[in-house]
């Protein structure tokens, strides 16, 4: 087990890059869908 | 995740094959590849760090296609392709530049260095980093494609200068392992381990792709309603002004 902190410090980066992309765009995401649903209730 | 056209079952097949992959990748970097004499459990860190630029490399090719592809089509599908793989990029950079300096302490005893290949890399991300600023302080959307489809195609100048890097010049950071002459190669084990977190990753990477397109398509879709809607209103009061005269 030499340098496992490395190994397990690189790990955790890896999972919280993709952790908080996928928040990035499901925040995003929600906007759009909200912004759309707002839209097309102006509109009827 | 995705909208809600997307049929339901297509998500749940994408998503088991994508996590299955990772949980696969996973187990055999830690568990199946040979220990390696000198860095030890460090040189495990090889398994997600190659993996993330060669998916990088892919995302930004996929956001040149787009890139090219929208100055001579000048199809708005393309500016979405331009743009998901060059955010894609930025994130396989991201884990690439992260996981870099956590491997080089062990391995070299310094975090970083300002030789060729890690400096082209960082200029690479920080490339794309303006053109992600770019696109986001332009507000017209055909103009906004075009001046990013061009910023993207000078970005991505820097790629083949990151491939060759430590091919050219004396570097801290080594030869590559993979297509790097008669000296390269690695344990047949440990190159397919490689091989197999670079399948998850690629897997990731296109899932994320697939999901920033269509984010891109909605927000296209949201400037068309806004402008109908602005249109509606418009009529709306014309309409009711000409009730009152």
């Amino acid at each position: 087990m030499r340098n496992f902190p490395y190994l397990l410090a690189a790990w955790i980066a890896v999972w919280v890059v993709f952790f908080l992309y996928q928040i990035s765009l499901s925040r995003r995401f929600s906007q759009l869908l909200d912004e759309i649903k707002r839209l097309k209730e102006r509109l009827r | 995740m995705l909208g809600t056209s997307e049929p339901m079952n297509r998500r749940i097949i994408s998503s088991l094959i994508v996590s299955s992959l990772m949980c696969a990748a996973g187990y055999a970097a830690l568990f199946i590849a040979p220990d390696e004499r000198t860095m030890h459990d460090a040189q495990r860190i090889f398994y997600f760090h190659l993996p993330s630029w060669l998916a990088m490399f892919l995302a930004l090719f996929v956001s040149v296609f787009g890139n090219i592809s929208y100055l001579f089509t000048r199809k708005q599908a393309y500016d979405w392709l331009g743009v998901a793989g060059a955010e894609l990029g930025v994130v396989c950079c991201t884990i690439g530049l992260v996981t870099g300096p956590l491997w080089g302490k062990p391995a070299w005893g310094i975090w970083w260095t300002w030789d060729a290949r890690l400096t082209t890399t960082f200029l690479l991300w920080l490339l794309y980093i303006a053109y992600l600023l770019l696109r986001s302080m332009v507000e017209e959307a055909d103009r906004r494609a075009r001046i990013s489809a061009v910023f993207g195609i000078f970005a991505f100048l820097d790629v083949p200068l990151v491939y060759v890097s430590n091919r050219f010049w004396r570097t801290q950071h080594p030869t590559p392992v993979f297509f790097g002459g008669p000296n390269a190669g690695v344990d047949p084990t440990m190159g397919k381990v490689v091989l197999l977190c670079f399948a998850a990753m690629v897997a990731v990477m296109t899932v994320l792709l697939l999901n920033r397109y269509h984010l891109e398509r909605l927000r296209c879709e949201v400037s068309l309603l806004t402008s109908e809607a602005e249109s509606h209103d418009l009529d709306r009061q014309s309409r009711l002004a000409r009730e009152h005269v």
